[in-house]
């Protein structure tokens, strides 16, 4: 008999694939019930907030880990990014540069910059073979090093004041009844009226979320998306198939790095500071988000919007335990148990998370 | 079959070797368009040896090839796939987390450009085009979308054949693409066989299975040793004459095979 997936299981298939998708509904209405506060536009701006850093990793790491890698370098590749940008911010400045300038330079360079680790990692893996956990892992000590000599150990600070208007900003701010505006809140309004001010969507999170749009339209949709998967999925029939395996891993991990620079930049817009360990624990809940999302350590799967539901999973357990006045590492104990789970069920019942179209 | 036509393949004095050891001994023959031919021996024998050397995988130390009756130089596997030589390996070479199509089209994969300028995957187009094949080789998928993993060891084998053969292969090399497989998946595979036959294709067949081989095959070679020892079309010859030849008896003992 062929095996063609049974019918009345097919049910058990589609639950599996949108197991997720229920969980973060739980999460909301947990939270909701138990928390005081928690179901408030204001609330859900900080969990998109929250999530910022998270979904820039977790974005880089979902190409990574669909080709049967891992990127354990991203949290301090972050890091490292935030040094650069904040201390070329500062001395652009302290050069009398024009604040926005500054800024602009600052990001753009910190960006760039931030290839490189990939690039290092991506030839390491493709060329020379070595393990994507040993490659990164050796990455992750020389880009922390590296951020800490930068800034002599102490977090870079005097950043022009912009950086963190910018940062801490909205895309929109509407006054119910009386004003929308862009970018800044409405000119001379009365305190009452700030209180009542509802600011809607976080610069940080709409830069991101563009980015991430991008990144996961090019998984989806083009050539080089599928051919990601084709070599996690069998990487010698895509060498036969006249894939360049070695070039598109090296591209994998510079769009890895790329991701956890802008997680860094990002970091140093919020917080106008530059820490060599903005990102330090951050690898961590990046790994799980893509596991979350329903894509496999073992290669070949994983989506773009799985990991952004599996972001948000995290972020909300975040932001959900400081509502309800709870430190936010008892987190970390939830997020390491679902990764190892998840890994558990993959290795167990493949069928259930490796299923269908 | 063979009449006046000029053969596909030809393979003149092939010799292989490795070290001391010569696997392949001055080995000629031809495979004509549309022809089955079952290449057989003992283990040892030569065959791996020669179909490697066949479909670039090594490269033999003395002989030549030609391929549509100029001479080739075959020195990678990719040469062989320009030419139109395909072998179908037993792990078969297929993404199995893709889809059928996506597997079909695989490196290759067919583009259109969204709103007049990004480069997109055109899934309609693979979709429809595998469907074509698929059709025009009488194979049975339930659905193009499901993916490698969910099809069974036949039809894996089906989407690796179609694959070539939608990319122009001329002369499949099958080494053992029966075994494995159960009863009717067999059956399946050696129907193929001769539907691709009959479309023009040629084939080169491994297998130890002699009932399976006097099935399809047009003209069988016999490998001893590294040497040719002897070669019958097969509706000329019977099993019992293959295996003394496999064995290298005048006489066996006749009784239970294939």
């Amino acid at each position: 008999m062929e095996r063609v997936m049974g019918g009345q299981k097919e049910w058990l298939y589609r639950l599996g694939r949108a197991w997720v998708a229920f969980f973060l509904l739980g999460e909301i209405v947990v939270f909701s019930i138990i928390g005081t506060g928690f179901f408030s536009a204001r609330n859900f701006q900080n969990i998109l907030v929250a999530a910022t850093t998270i979904l820039l990793l977790a974005a880089g790491e979902t190409f990574v880990i669909i080709t049967g890698g891992i990127d354990l370098s991203v949290g301090f590749v972050m890091g490292l990014a935030c040094v650069v940008s904040a201390k070329i911010m500062v001395m652009l400045q302290a050069a009398s540069v024009s604040q926005g300038l500054s800024i602009l330079l600052g990001c753009a360079s910190a960006l760039l910059f931030g290839l490189l680790p990939g690039l290092v990692n991506g030839a390491l893996v493709a060329k020379l073979r070595v393990p994507p956990f040993i490659a990164t892992f050796g990455m992750y000590g020389v880009a922390y090093g590296l951020s800490e000599i930068l800034c002599n150990n102490v977090p870079i600070s005097g950043l022009p004041p912009l950086v963190g208007f910018i940062g801490n900003g909205y895309l929109l701010y509407y006054l119910p009844g009386k004003a929308l505006t862009f970018f800044s809140p409405p000119q001379g309004i009365g305190r009452a009226d700030i209180r009542a001010m509802i600011p809607l969507f976080p610069n940080v999170f709409v830069f991101s979320i563009i980015a991430v749009a991008i990144f996961g339209f090019i998984l989806a949709r083009t050539q080089f998306g599928q051919h990601i998967y084709a070599i996690g999925g069998n990487i010698d029939a895509a060498r036969r198939a006249g894939i360049p395996v070695e070039k598109h891993l090296i591209r994998v991990y510079m769009i890895s790095s790329f991701f956890a620079a802008m997680g860094g930049v990002m970091y140093t817009l919020r917080f106008v500071t530059g820490r060599a360990d903005a990102g330090a624990a951050r690898m961590l809940d990046s790994v799980v988000a893509v596991v979350i999302g329903g894509a496999s350590l073992y290669g070949g799967t994983g989506s773009m919007v799985g990991s952004i539901i599996g972001t948000l999973i995290i972020a909300m357990l975040e932001t959900g335990m400081v509502n309800l006045g709870l430190p936010t590492y008892n987190k970390y104990v939830y997020v390491g148990i679902i990764l190892v789970l998840a890994v558990l069920v993959d290795q167990f019942f493949p069928e259930f998370v490796r299923k269908g179209e | 079959m063979e009449g006046e036509r000029r053969p596909l393949l030809e393979v003149r004095n092939i010799v292989k070797r490795f070290g001391g050891l010569v696997a392949v001994n001055r080995v000629s023959m031809e495979v004509y368009p549309g022809e089955v031919v079952g290449l057989l021996g003992d283990n040892g024998a030569g065959k791996s040896t020669l179909i490697k050397v066949i479909s670039g995988v090594y490269r033999p130390d003395e002989g030549q090839i030609f391929f549509e009756g100029r001479e080739v130089r075959i020195t990678s596997p990719m040469d062989a796939i320009r030419l139109g030589i395909e072998t179908i390996y037993q792990d078969l070479a297929l993404a199995e987390n893709l889809n059928v199509y996506s597997n079909i089209f695989l490196g290759r994969e067919k583009l259109k450009k969204l709103f007049n300028l990004i480069p997109v995957l055109d899934h309609e187009y693979m979709m429809q085009e595998s469907k074509k094949v698929l059709d025009r080789l009488g194979i049975e998928i339930p659905s193009l979308r499901n993916k490698i993993k969910t099809l069974s060891g036949g039809q894996r084998q089906s989407v690796a054949i179609s694959r070539s053969i939608y990319w122009n292969a001329k002369l499949l090399i099958m080494d053992e693409p029966t075994a494995a497989l159960g009863v009717t998946e067999q059956r399946k595979v050696l129907n193929l066989v001769k539907t691709l036959s009959a479309q023009g294709v040629a084939i080169i067949i491994i297998s130890h299975q002699l009932y399976d081989v006097f099935q399809v095959a047009h003209r069988l070679v016999v490998l001893r040793r590294g040497e040719k020892v002897g070669e019958r079309l097969t509706h000329e010859t019977n099993p019992d004459e293959i295996v003394s030849l496999i064995v290298g008896a005048e006489l066996v003992e006749g009784g239970q095979r294939g």
